[in-house]
């Protein structure tokens, strides 16, 4: 009995050790609410495993760190990344390439939102009466969430968030900086624009509670980037055809899933204005 | 002489326990008027009111995810213990060493989701990387307890073994059967510590019940929330009934296979955090010198440890105090001169769930409720710690035998019998958990609090493992110095 079982422990480690066959991996930043983020992803890991007829898994991460490292560490071999995640992906892993985007990326941006207890309303620059206010940015490594609004922030006022404001969090993700600033627990926010759409759409905001006040200029975000060794894991052309097959998603239901109406070739070079921006806010040396 | 010393009138001196505890008391009150303790949730009264909506009807989603979750919990939690105990025992045989010394305070002084933030970076989602983030505090722990357990044994027995008899007979013949009984119970409380670690451990990706409460938790669903935490202290209560001697073979042997499988480990990265991410980045570029990296050093402390360090001591320091009070006012519950044995239960029920759950888990829950400053932490640090210390305390406030002419009257009897003679062991107990409460308080930045977790979590989600590692270090050299204070205080009462 004992001998099995330790043949058991002996063959798991062995198992683990060598990883006989090399499933393909991807993953995802957690900008939004999981259960939401699982449907999309499992439809997406469905979608390209039936494209390039090999296995396909969906590995959901906690935090924006966890999808670069996992990146980089080659657990993952593509990612759908934010604007900011997908440059520092790229700078720790040479040879990885940006290679589609939603039509929308290359013109995104963030909204500004705020309790109507604060007393502020919508203008085509952020008001001075920001000062002194509490704001929540999303996770720290968003681009929507936190670098492009901290970007804005440092522009109009010349001062930091931290001096600028009374309190400043990090929600943790777009969803959860609409539930604060709509709770109060927070009076102001910044977010990336479609999941504020998104959820009024669906009627899950009270707007009576919470409005959008302000709207940045555009940057490109979000793109799928995969590692620059595929072909050598995969077999020659496999690059070729994932490339193929997330440019090629026209199912309805996929792309609203993001949302996103379609998706186009994208380069590294289209985040170089990203890249200079986290230099300046002095999240990337 | 000694004439006149006996007509000087005596002066009261204050017993050293209680002078110890009016310093603490100070220094808290010191501390107040810097540390932020708003309440800046509008309305907490509407969440909560969700929240015990969701703790009435309670949920359970997927039952096969969550029984998954629950054995990978119990898994991690064996394995990571099984392994410390083992490596503890070998450490603690050797702790004369002042350099094994030093290596278990610096493992045991960096908490076990530092350690899982570390071992994320190389080993990935793999079991390996939630085994070692218990096992390796867990060790540095166990070494110094045990050294201590193996120490306090009578030596007599030492002598009778025959001559050239070497170490380790020993230990095995004299020293480890008189010890037996106390490494068992030392380390079957530790095993409970290690389920709460384990659970807390899905906080960061580890697929244990801490995952899926985070999940729940952060898109509201209270409902699973409340399913989640029952079962969790449903598994520490009848902890008695399932962990009995013959089980225990079961559990550990069992442990390696209910892991999960997480993903491949790919062993170029391990040597890639050490050789690359962790080198200062001014030693990375190439044109090193002492000034850049005094300079790239001092930034840091100047913008990030300072401010973390005394946020911490802040934070820590008020919880220490309420920590103290909560212990005071729920020790009554469980003590036999001021209950009967039906008025006890509810005392022993509400102790068990608050000391069951985790400070990390209560400050995020108090967070969702409160809003974010310090005083969600305090609460949840003096809730969890307050009713460990009170269970102690009152167990052993059972122990005494009142005076005849005790007092009848319940709160007279509290302030002039209990309260003075728990007092000496209350403020061990308090002492000893300082260090904890300290290392705890670090952690719960990752919360956001401005503690110093919250620029290790800053500095690891902008790629910057070399900061992310100075400051844990910051942060361990805190708790060593707590911990060394602590012992001379103790000694010193």
């Amino acid at each position: 009995m004992l001998k099995i079982l330790l043949r058991g422990v002996l063959l798991m480690l062995l198992t683990g050790a060598v990883n006989a066959t090399p499933a393909f991996v991807f993953t995802a930043i957690p900008d939004q609410d999981e259960t939401q983020l699982k449907q999309r992803f499992q439809k997406v890991a469905d979608y390209l495993q039936q494209e390039l007829d090999t296995e396909v898994r969906f590995i959901p991460v906690k935090s924006y760190a966890a999808s670069i490292t996992a990146f980089r560490n080659n657990q993952v071999q593509l990612a759908w990344f934010g604007g900011l995640s997908g440059v520092q992906a790229r700078e720790l892993v040479p040879g990885s390439r940006a290679v589609a985007q939603g039509v929308e990326d290359p013109v995104f941006k963030s909204f500004f939102i705020a309790n109507t207890s604060a007393g502020l309303s919508p203008a085509d620059h952020l008001p001075e009466s920001l000062r002194g206010l509490t704001f929540t940015f999303g996770s720290k490594g968003s681009t929507s969430g936190r670098l492009m609004p901290e970007y804005n922030l440092r522009e109009q006022f010349g001062i930091s968030p931290d001096e600028l404001f009374s309190r400043v969090g990090f929600s943790g993700n777009h969803s959860r900086t609409i539930a604060l600033v709509e709770s109060g627990a927070y009076q102001v926010g910044a977010l990336n624009y479609k999941v504020w759409e998104t959820a009024v759409a669906e009627g899950k905001v009270d707007t009576s509670k919470v409005q959008v006040i302000w709207e940045t200029p555009t940057y490109p975000d979000y793109q799928w980037t995969v590692r620059g060794d595929l072909d050598a894991a995969f077999g020659e052309g496999f690059t070729a055809r994932l490339e193929k097959a997330l440019l090629g998603m026209k199912d309805p239901e996929l792309l609203n899933s993001f949302p996103r109406s379609g998706f186009i070739p994208a380069s590294n070079q289209d985040f170089e204005p990203v890249r200079k921006v986290a230099k300046q806010v002095g999240l990337l040396d | 002489m000694s004439s006149t010393k006996i007509l000087s009138l005596p002066r009261y001196r204050w017993p050293g326990g209680v002078r110890t505890s009016l310093w603490f008391l100070l220094i808290a009150l010191i501390c107040l008027p810097f540390a932020d303790l708003e309440i800046s949730s509008l309305d907490p009264w509407s969440e909560m009111g969700r929240l015990l909506q969701g703790v009435i009807s309670p949920q359970l989603m997927d039952s096969g995810l969550i029984f998954e979750a629950l054995l990978a919990t119990l898994a991690f939690a064996f394995a990571g213990v099984a392994l410390a105990v083992v490596c503890g025992f070998l450490l603690a045989l050797a702790f004369h060493h002042t350099f094994i010394r030093a290596i278990c305070a610096l493992t045991r002084s960096i908490h076990e989701l530092f350690w899982a933030l570390i071992f994320l970076q190389f080993f990935g989602l793999h079991p390996l990387t939630g085994l070692l983030a218990i096992a390796v505090p867990y060790s540095g722990i166990f070494a110094r307890m045990y050294a201590e357990i193996l120490g306090q044994v009578p030596k007599h027995p030492e002598y009778a073994l025959p001559a050239g008899s070497g170490f380790f007979s020993a230990i095995l013949y004299t020293r480890l059967p008189q010890a037996w009984p106390h490494l068992v119970s030392y380390t079957s409380y530790r095993l409970e510590c290690g389920i709460r670690s384990s659970a807390i451990l899905g906080f960061v990706g580890l697929p244990t019940l801490g995952y899926y409460l985070e999940s729940s938790f952060s898109q509201g669903y209270y409902p699973e929330v409340a399913g989640l935490m029952i079962l969790f202290y449903l598994l520490i209560a009848t902890k008695k009934v399932w962990l009995r001697r013959w089980t225990l073979p079961l559990f550990l042997l069992g442990a390696p296979f209910f892991m999960g499988t997480g993903l491949p480990i790919i062993w170029g990265n391990v040597g890639r955090f050490f050789s690359e991410d962790i080198v200062p980045a001014p030693l990375r570029s190439g044109e090193a010198n002492w000034q850049s990296l005094a300079d790239w050093a001092g930034t840091i402390v100047i913008d990030q440890a300072l401010p973390g360090v005394w946020n911490t001591l802040l934070l820590s320091q008020i919880a220490l105090v309420v920590t103290g009070l909560f212990a005071l006012l729920f020790f009554p519950l469980i003590n036999r001169y001021c209950f009967g044995v039906a008025g006890r239960f509810p005392g022993h029920v509400f102790l068990v769930i608050a000391r069951s759950t985790p400070e990390y888990l209560l400050a995020y829950i108090l967070l969702q409720l409160l809003g974010p400053s310090m005083l969600p932490a305090v609460i949840a640090l003096a809730i969890h710690n307050g009713a460990l210390i009170g269970y102690l305390t009152g167990r052993n406030s059972n122990e005494i035998q009142l005076r005849p002419d005790a007092p009848e009257r319940q709160l007279d009897r509290y302030f002039y019998e209990l309260l003075p003679r728990s007092y000496p062991a209350f403020l061990s107990f308090m002492l000893y958990r300082w260090e904890v409460i300290m290392r705890e308080t670090a952690i719960l930045g990752i919360l956001g609090i401005h503690t110093i977790g919250f620029f290790v979590d800053s500095a690891i989600q902008e790629i910057r493992f070399d900061v992310a590692l100075l400051l844990i270090l910051v942060a361990a050299m805190m708790n060593i110095l707590v911990d060394l204070l602590a012992r001379r205080i103790q000694r010193h009462i």
